[in-house]
This record gives C-alpha cells, structure tokens and sequence, in this order.
C-alpha cells in the first residue's frame, strides 16, 4: 500500500520533533522545521500510488512526472527553504534575541512531547481506519506531530516560535494528507501549500513590525496591551 | 485450642498487655513489664500461625451473635498469614527498643500511655489480618486508629505535634469512612458482613464498593495523593512507634486493598491497570519529595509512600494478570507486593530505629546537623547502611527480591500482552528504574551525610552509641534483611500459599520456586560475597587499611572544615530542581542591595503540595463558605424564632 | 545455572578479566592521534594499575571502613555485570530470566558505594561529585530500561541470552527504527555512565567542573588501582552490551564470534574517542536536558516496538 521508506522517514519526522521541542536555539529550530517540511516534501511523491500508475500507464507519464515534479519542487522550496531564509533574514533584521524561552522549561516539554507521541499512538490503534492503513506510521506521526506543532505554539513565549509552531502543526497535517494522497486532489494539496505560505507571509509581517517596536518580540508584552 | 482460637487470644494478650502498667507504680520495671506481656501475646501469635501452617485450612472460628445474620468471625488463610508474620516480628522489636528509647524515667508524663496504645495497636492488627468478616474488621481498624492517634500525640505538649496529630485523626476518619462504607455495600449485595467473594460484578454496587475500599484504604496506606497526613505523623510520633506507623499500620490499608480484591474476583483488567499506573505514580512522587527532606524522620515517610507505590504496582500486576486470567502474572505480582510487604516492614523499621538511635544520640532530626556519626555510632550506622541499601531494592538484600518480582512481572506483560496493556507496564518497569535510582540517590545522601565524614556540630560531634537494648532490635532486623536477600526460596512457600488464597485456587498458579529465579539469587550472592571477601583481602594484605592518615584533599586549601562539607540540601539541589514541577520547592534567599551586603542566610524547603497546595487552600474556601451560614445564627432569640416560622410556613406549603 | 561449567564460561571469565583496561588505552590513543600527538601506549592502563597496587597508600583522617569499600564494591559488582552480559557464541557465565535486572541493580550497587566512599571523606568536592552522579544516573537508569522493554519486546526474551542473541536479528529486520533508536539511547547511556565527554571530561584538572574523577580523589595506592580496573570494567559491560544490541550475528564459529565482540567494544572505544576529541562538552545545567532526550528517543523506540 505505502512503500517501504515511508515509515522510516517518519520515524525521522518524529525524532526531529523532539529536537524541535528540546531545542532553545532560535537559528537550529528554524532550520529544523525547514529540514521537516523538506523530508516532507521529498515524500510526497513517494507517497503518490496513483502517480506511479500513471507513469507507467502510457503517454501521459510525461506531463504527470512534470506535475508532480513540480509540485515537489513547491513544497520543498516553499517549506524547507524559503520560509527558513525569511525566518533567517527576519532574525537578522529585526536582531530577535537567538534563544528561545518555553513558558514550562524544555526538557518538560521534550517529556510533554514523548507522551503525546506515546499518546497518538495509543489514539491511532483504536481508530478505525481503512484496511492496511492500521500497522504503518502515517497516522500516529501526523497526530503525533500536530501535538508537537501545538505545544510549541502554547509554550514558547517569543512570536516567531509561535510561527515556527504553526508550522510543525501544519506539517502534522500535511502527513494526514499523504495518507489521502491517492484521493486527495492535487488543487486541494496546494491549497494547502498556500495557506501555509500566506500564514507565513503574514506572521512574518507581524512580526517584524513587532520586533520592530520591541526587539524582544514576546508576546507576553502584548499582555500589557490589554489595560 | 485451634490455631485461630489462639491467634484471637494472642491479639487479646497484646492488646491488654499496657494495662497493668496503668494500676502499678509507674517505672521502668512497669514498662519492661508491659513489654513481656506484648512478646508472650506475640510468642502465641507466632505458634498459632505454625499450628496453622502445619495443620492446614481448619473452619474459622465463628461467635454467634444476638442478632440476626450477624456472625463474627476469626480465622488464619493465608494472606493473613503472610500479614501475620511481619505484625508479630515488628511490634516485638520495636516493643523491645522502646524499653532503651522510651523509658519511663526519661518521658514520665507519656511513658506508660505509649506502652499501653502500642499493645492496643499491635493486638488490633492483629484481629484486623484474621478477621473473617466486616464487623471484625472494622472492630480492629477502629481500635487500631485511635491507638496509633494517641500514639502520634504521645508529645503533646509541642504544637507540631498535636497539628500532626490532628492531621492524622481527620484522614484517618476518612478511611474508616470509607472502610464502613465498603462493608455496608458488602452486606447489601451479599446479605451478610462475612467475607464471600461477590459473584455479580460490574454493578454500579461493586463499583462504588471498589472506589470506596481504594480511597478509604489508599489513605490509610499513604497511596499519593491522598498520603497527606502520613510525613508530619511519622516525623512527630517517637521512633519506635513511627516503625510500627510505617512499617505495619500502612500496610493494613495495602491489607484492605488485597482482601476487597479477594472479595470481587471479576474485575475488569482495566482497574487493574489503574492501580498499576497509581502505585506508579504514587512510587515516583514519593521517593522525588523524599529526596527533597531535611528531617530524617519526614524523608523517611516519603519512602514510605514511595514503597507503597511499589507494593501497589504488584497488586495492580496481580489483578491485572487475574483478570487475563494470567497464572504467573497474578502470581509474580501478589507475591512480589507480599514479599515488599515483609521487606518494608523490616527494612523500614530499621530505619526509622535507627534515625531514633541517631535522635537519641545526637539529639536533632536534621540531617545537615549531624555528620560523622559512623565513627561514634558503629553499630547503629553499619545496621542503618544495611537497611538503606536494602531499601535502594540492590542486590544482594531482600528489596532486590521483591522489586524483581515485580519487574520480571512487569515485563512479562509488557512482551506478552496487547499493546495498550503492554503500554502501561511497559512505563511501570522504567518508572521502577527511575524510582530504584532516585532512592540510591537519596539514601546516599542521608547515609552520607549523617554518618559519614565529619561532624557538622558540637551535638554530632559529642553523640554516643545507643545501649544494646536499642541496638539488639535493629541487629535482628537487618538480619532478617539479609537472609530474605540471600535465601529467597526460604520464604517462597509461604508466598506461593498467600497467592494461592489470592486467587481463592481458581487458576491454581504456578509455584514461585519455578516462576523466578529464586536459587539463582542465592547463587549470585554468594558469589558476590566471595568477590567482596577477595577484594577486601587484596586490600588487607596490601596494608591499605593500616596506612598513614593524612587531611582529605581540598584542592590544596590545607584547613578544610565540617562546614565546607556538602549538605544533603546541596546533594539534592539538582534532583529538587527537576521534579519542581511536582515539589514547588520554596527558596528565601537574601536581596543584595548594598555594594559590602550585610550577614545573609538562605533556606530551602519542600513542603508537601497536595497539603499546602491543594488541600489547605480547599478547606480554607469550604471555611469561608460556611461562614456566611453564620449570619443565619444572630444569636438574637427572635431570628430564631422567625427560622422556627419559616420552616413551618415551608412544610405547611410544601406539596 | 551452575550445572554445567563449559570452557567458554572460563574463556569469558579470562577476557573479562583480562580485556576490560585495554579500553581506555584505544580510546586515549584515538584522542592523541586526533590531537596530533603519538600518545601514551595502548597498554598504559594495565601499567598505570600494576605500578598502583605496588604503592603505598594515604588515607584521609576522616574516612571510615565505607571508604575502602567503595573500590571493591566497584570492582566486584563491575565483575558480576561483566559476566552477565553475553559475549561470545554460547551463553553468559551467569544467565537466568531476569539477569538483565541485576545488571542494572548491580551497577547501581556499585555507584551506591562509590558515592559513599566520595562523602565519607567529608571533601565539598567530592560531595558534588557523588551528587552529579546520582542526579544522573536518576535520568540514564529509565533510558536504560526503556531500551530493556523493546528489546525484550521484540525478542520475547527476559535474559540478557535471548534478549542480545539471534532472536535479536530478526527484531533488527521487523522493527530497525526501534532498536536504532534504542542504540543511539544506550550509546548516550554509556557515555554518561562512564562519564565521558560531554557528561564530564576524564581529562579535566579543575575539581569543580568533574564527576567521576572528583569521587575519587583521595583514593590512592592499591584502592585507586582498584577504582580505574573498576571504571573499566564499567565500560566494557556497557560497550559490550551496545555491540550485542547493534551486531547480534553470532557467526557460529566460536573464535570468529569472539573476535566480532571484542572488535565491537574497542569500536565503541574509537566511538568514543572520536566523540571527546570532537565534541565540547556540555554545561552541567544542559546535561539533564540531553539524558531526557535520550529517554525520549528510548521511550520513542519502546512505543515502536509495542506497535509494530
């Protein structure tokens, strides 16, 4: 059904969740959340049976292989790197402070993100889901990395972690999605692609207008808006 | 006389054993007195329970009763065998060291009354393990809780006292609460108060009976969260008496617990994976408070809450394997809680006699006082050491047995079972791990800290070694430490009868012998004590121990002094540190204001969270709310009056 | 467990005896060809411990028989987890259900009394050093078990025989994701067991910054002798035990099975010698974060192997 590498790229995907989760280093967040959105990417056509039916279905190969290529291509470019060059350039512009500070503390968080894992898993065995999709990763990792995504969001104080958040939660989303990919239409997929793009777009904008007025872009600080 | 007639006269003996004493001139030949009486009582304890073992299952020992369908009655099964030996052990020793501890000439105002509540409370649990009906039951427990009440008061004259005492009392209604609430609902599915197993279960009656049983005897037993007023009783009662606290009277909760589960046998294997992860729970949190203590004697009873947890995890292995109908599970998991049971009850014991030869020598229960007490205190140092490692669960003493019962159970379910149920004992093992590591790290520090180096005051400095009657009691038990860690299968037997009485012989289980390799920890302890014997002998012969005595290195600094030494509050720091997210541990640390800043001190404290976080908090709002009924009571006769009218003009036009 | 007593068992005990100081030689020798340097003799520890126990001795007036009894705890309970683990084609000197328990339980004995040792001398800088130890081993000891769990999982084995043996194999080919993971988890475990760089820096000269080598500190003569065969008999069980988990192919000769597993522990030794020579190490305050991470990715490793 799902080829083989799948499940071991998601086994990765997993392992650099709890890096994302661990890691207080604005520069190494970021460019790990560029190396998921990639990995993803890179499978998505990997993940794409009906493709391969096509391709060797006879002379439409050509133009599906260009599709897909360049939808590949999209994903890839947009996720791993021109949200994390933004990102950089944002960091560097606006002189955000390089570390990250977590309302609960990091290693909580990695501990928090093992027992979501532990958790999707548990959810993903009682669900019930088609015939051959129980035993491999796709289900567990997609919640499991939703769950990761949310955590950073709720627990890290500064905007562009929240960003960086949204991000995981949206890849999480995404490996939902390479489930669906045989029946997924490809308009919805890049719907998807460009709602994350104009989130981004817009957050960053957010954002430096805030580290603008406040270098330290917490939005606690945004608390004292409130009075 | 039967065997069950006997054990009835020998709780009788025990509990009447502290009222001569109260008729007699009050001495210290009065209180030896009392102390005779326990052991003779104790000593016939002990031949009923061999009669039992060699004569076998004979009908209990019923009295009619006036009234209808009420029948009391007393009998030996195996589970209470096994909770039997333990009782009669350790209410004799601690009787013995309290001769040395408590002596009348020294405590003239309470010295008599501690004998005399500590007969009553041995005799109670006594009846509480032979019981063989509610009434019985609850007869026992209620004596038992307001003996071990005027026990933890027995220093009444200090506040803290009487707060934990007080503290106690509240909780401990709360068990029998829920102790006679779980009886009643006994009686109304079976019809009668005897203890018959309940044979329609997954009524919304045998729910509530097992909620109620696990709340009620989880308090009693100290189970986290609900362990509130375990620490302060144990700290404030006196030594020997906070032995018996914490190594039988929990227990008789863990007893509760293990006769209701004998009561419903067809529990869902989902509450047996509850109590797993509870007693989890409860082990993980106890042992992380108790690395947090500065008084011996509070840190102790967070261990015991911590071991309670461990011996819960067994139970909860134990129904989850009777409810799969799993043999060797049930069997490791019962086995494996009775055994910790037995070693609790010993190794405990010997703690808390020996943090009381420690107060008795040093005079201070705070551990960063002491120092250097291993070279005054030989004895009561070597059988403390003893008992820390055996509590640790290392090898080769009787914890190692237990906990690897448990976790040769654990593992077995976490390869054998579905995954969901494999999950949960697949985090119960590394959660044993994670405890086991916490309590090295815990009793390194207190063993450390208080025995060795150098004395940390003049107090430590000038302590004296305890008389033999205290220190005879804690060589035995630490004796008894050893032998169960080096000769396990000598207490299988009686193992494998009180899990064959678990299960009531439904699914009769496998024998311990063949379930767990007994004969091969004897094996492994003998080798190890030939490898110790031959490192020890390397050093002799080298002369090592004669060597020339110099200052310890302290980076070239040539005058190092008691108070550069590491306290237990530095040791733990970091261990505090990541469990703040559960201790909320408290820091007063001095503001640097000036540039030359003035003398500054700096204190650090866990405190209990459940009881300052959760449940002073509680009781202050449900105070508050109350008082505004105190508007209602003007105090004017009128307004009473007006009430008086009201209520009638309510039930004149109520329907 | 001891009724038959076949020569493999003496050839075991012989290398246990024999190899374990050989270890810390490779890896000092891969640290001073990264360096540059020639390095000291592969054989310097064996040197180092001979010239020891031929010393006199020192004691501290404070210490107590606790002191002495730290070494040899250390190497007792070091030779008992040593002949535990299997080594070579056949089983274990000692082997029964639920050996891999004592292991743990064993070592944890030895840290027991080493740290006694380190506070009976009453030194503030040997107090920390007990302390780091115990504080860490809190975090490496459920990474250890949760690694325990899936391979015991995947093997159905509760003895450290048929948890590292050819039932092993087959869990590598259904369930690899898992017990790389668990590798990876030990790997860290060993190294911070036998504290090395980045948990604590063997080589460090300031007493404030050690771990493992502040403990020590006022042992000398046949007692410090005793302490570094100990540490490295340490290292060989844990190296032993990573190159069972990563190679468990027994070859079915019984030389060439031996030569697989004592390559694999001096490749574990070129392992972590490569690490200290690469590698900064850590701040004590990011160690816990680190050993936390090798719990989730064991713990990470566990749940793949219920669910597979």
């Amino acid at each position: 059904m799902v080829p083989g590498i799948v499940d071991p790229c998601m086994v990765l995907v997993l392992t650099l969740n709890f890096h994302i989760l661990g890691t207080p280093r604005l520069r190494s967040l970021i460019f790990v959340v560029g190396l998921h959105g990639a990995l993803l990417g890179f499978l998505y056509p990997v993940a794409h049976q009906g493709f391969h039916a096509e391709f060797h279905g006879g002379p439409a190969a050509l133009g599906a292989l260009i599709r897909l290529g360049l939808l590949t291509a999209a994903i890839v470019g947009i996720k791993g790197l021109l949200i994390p060059n933004v990102m950089h350039r944002a960091v560097r512009l606006a002189d955000i402070r390089p570390t990250l500070s977590s309302v609960i503390g990091f290693t909580p968080s990695v501990l928090l993100g093992g027992i979501g894992t532990g958790a999707a898993f548990l959810f993903a065995s009682r669900l019930p889901l088609r015939e051959g999709h129980e035993h491999h990763l796709l289900v567990p990792a997609s919640l499991a990395t939703v769950l990761a995504g949310f955590l950073v969001l709720v627990t890290r104080r500064e905007a562009l972690g929240q960003v960086l958040g949204y991000i995981v939660m949206e890849n999480g989303i995404f490996v939902f999605g390479l489930l669906l990919i045989d029946a997924m239409p490809v308009l919805v997929e890049l719907g998807v692609v460009l709602d994350l793009f104009v989130g981004v777009f817009v957050m960053i904008i957010i954002v430096n207008h805030v580290s603008r007025a406040f270098p330290e872009a917490s939005t606690e600080h945004l608390r004292t808006l409130r009075e | 006389m039967t065997s069950h007639a006997l054990i009835l006269t020998s709780g009788l003996i025990a509990m009447a054993s502290g009222f001569p004493a109260l008729v007699l001139p009050r001495s210290n030949a009065v209180q030896a007195l009392t102390s005779l009486i326990l052991l003779a009582g104790n000593a016939a304890g002990a031949f009923a329970v061999r009669g039992w073992w060699m004569e076998g299952p004979t009908p209990p020992l019923a009295f009619p009763s006036p009234f209808d369908g009420l029948s009391v009655g007393i009998a030996i099964d195996g589970v209470s065998a096994a909770f039997l030996v333990p009782v009669l052990l350790v209410t004799s020793l601690a009787s013995i060291y309290g001769l040395g501890y408590w002596r009348q000439s020294e405590h003239p105002e309470n010295g008599v009354r501690v004998g005399l509540f500590l007969g009553l409370l041995s005799g109670a649990m006594t009846v509480i393990v032979t019981a063989r009906d509610g009434l019985m039951f609850l007869a026992g427990w209620e004596t038992m809780a307001v003996a071990a009440f005027f026990l933890v008061a027995a220093e009444d004259h200090i506040r803290e006292t009487r707060m934990a005492a007080w503290l106690y009392l509240a909780a401990s209604h709360l068990a029998t609460l829920c102790a006679f609430g779980t009886f009643l609902l006994l009686y109304a599915i079976n019809g009668t108060y005897e203890f018959v197993p309940i044979r329609e279960t997954g009524t919304a009656a045998s729910t509530a009976l097992v909620l109620l049983a696990l709340v009620g005897f989880g308090t009693k037993a100290g189970i986290m969260p609900l362990h509130v007023w375990l620490p302060s009783a144990h700290a404030q009662a006196p030594s020997h008496v906070s032995a018996v606290m914490s190594g039988l009277l929990i227990k008789m909760g863990i007893y509760g617990l293990v006769r209701v589960a004998m009561l419903v046998p067809d529990m869902p294997a989902e509450w047996g994976l509850f109590v797993l992860a509870i007693g989890t729970v409860s082990a993980i949190l106890g042992v992380a408070f108790a690395v947090g203590q500065h008084d011996i004697k509070r840190l102790l009873a967070y261990h015991s809450i911590e071991n309670i947890g461990i011996i819960v995890m067994g139970l909860g292995l134990a129904l989850v394997g009777r409810s799969v109908g799993n043999p060797v599970w049930t069997l490791l998991g019962i086995s494996g809680a009775i055994l910790h049971v037995w070693n609790h009850a010993l190794f405990k014991s010997l703690l808390f006699l020996g943090a009381g030869s420690v107060i008795h020598g040093a005079g201070t229960r705070e551990i960063d006082r002491l120092g250097g007490l291993g070279k005054r205190m030989p004895v009561t140092a070597t059988c403390f050491l003893i008992g820390a490692v055996a509590i640790c669960g290392l090898p080769p003493l009787n914890g190692f047995v237990s906990e690897l019962l448990i976790y040769i159970g654990l593992f077995r379910v976490a390869t054998g079972a579905d995954a969901s149920t494999a999950s949960v004992a697949a985090l119960a093992a590394p959660g044993l791990a994670l405890v086991g590591a916490l309590a090295v790290a815990c009793f390194v520090k207190v063993h450390g800290i208080v025995f060795l180096g150098a004395p940390r005051t003049p107090e430590a400095a000038k302590a004296h070694e305890s008389s033999f009657v205290m220190l005879g009691p804690m060589a035995a038990l630490a004796a008894c430490c050893v032998v169960i860690g080096v000769v396990p299968l000598a207490v299988a037997p009686i193992l494998d009868v009180a899990a064959a009485a678990f299960t009531g012989g439904v699914a009769g289980p496998a024998s311990l012998a063949e379930s767990a390799p007994l004969a091969a920890i004897s094996g492994v302890a003998g080798l190890f004590a030939g490898f110790l014997a031959a490192g020890a002998l390397f050093l002799g012969v080298r002369g090592v121990g004669r060597a020339p005595r110099s200052l310890t290195w302290d980076c070239g600094y040539a005058a190092p002094s008691a108070r550069m030494q590491y306290t237990s509050s530095s040791f733990a720091e970091t261990l505090v540190h990541l469990f703040s997210w559960a201790l909320r541990p408290e820091t007063h640390r001095p503001a640097i204001k000036a540039l030359f800043p003035d003398d500054a001190h700096f204190e650090s404290h866990v405190r209990d969270t459940v009881l300052e976080k959760a449940l002073f908090p509680l009781t202050r709002g449900v105070l508050w709310l109350f008082s505004w009924a105190r508007y209602l009571q003007a105090g004017n006769l009128q307004a009473s009056l007006m009430y008086i009218l009201a209520v009638i003009l309510f039930l004149l036009l109520w329907r | 467990m001891f009724e038959s007593f076949p020569f493999v068992s003496v050839v075991h005990i012989l290398v246990v005896l024999v190899a374990p100081p050989l270890l810390p030689g490779v890896i000092n020798r891969v640290k001073a060809i990264f360096a540059g340097r020639r390095g000291q003799p592969l054989l310097q520890t064996y040197y180092d411990i001979v010239k020891l126990i031929r010393k006199e001795s020192v004691l501290s007036e404070t210490t107590t028989w606790v002191f002495l009894f730290g070494p040899v705890a250390a190497v007792s309970t070091g030779l008992l987890a040593a002949l535990l683990v299997p080594l070579g084609n056949a089983s274990a000197p000692l082997s029964f259900e639920g050996d891999l328990i004592l292991l743990a339980y064993a070592l944890a004995l030895g840290r027991f009394f080493t740290m006694a040792a380190a506070l009976d001398t009453g030194s503030a800088f040997e107090g920390m050093g007990a302390a780091r130890e115990a504080t860490y081993a809190c975090l490496a000891e459920p990474a250890l078990f949760l690694g325990l769990i899936a391979i015991a999982r995947l093997t159905g084995g509760l003895s450290l025989d048929g948890m590292l043996g050819p039932a092993l194999l087959h869990g590598w080919s259904v369930a690899a994701e898992s017990l790389l993971l668990v590798l990876i988890s030990w790997f860290v475990v060993l190294l911070v067991e036998n504290c090395r760089i980045p948990f604590d820096d063997p080589n460090t000269h300031l007493e404030l910054t050690m771990i493992h080598e502040v403990m020590v500190l006022d042992h000398s003569g046949p007692a410090f002798g005793m302490v570094l065969y100990g540490a490295s008999l340490k290292l060989f069980v844990f190296s032993a035990l990573v190159v069972r988990l990563a190679f468990p192919v027994r070859t079915g000769s019984e030389p060439l099975d031996w030569i697989v597993v004592l390559a694999g522990t001096i490749g574990v030794a070129v392992g972590v010698g490569v690490i200290e020579s690469t590698l900064a190490r850590l701040r004590l305050t990011s160690i816990p974060a680190l050993l936390t991470g090798a719990g989730v990715l064991s713990l990470f490793g566990m749940i793949l192997a219920l669910v597979h």
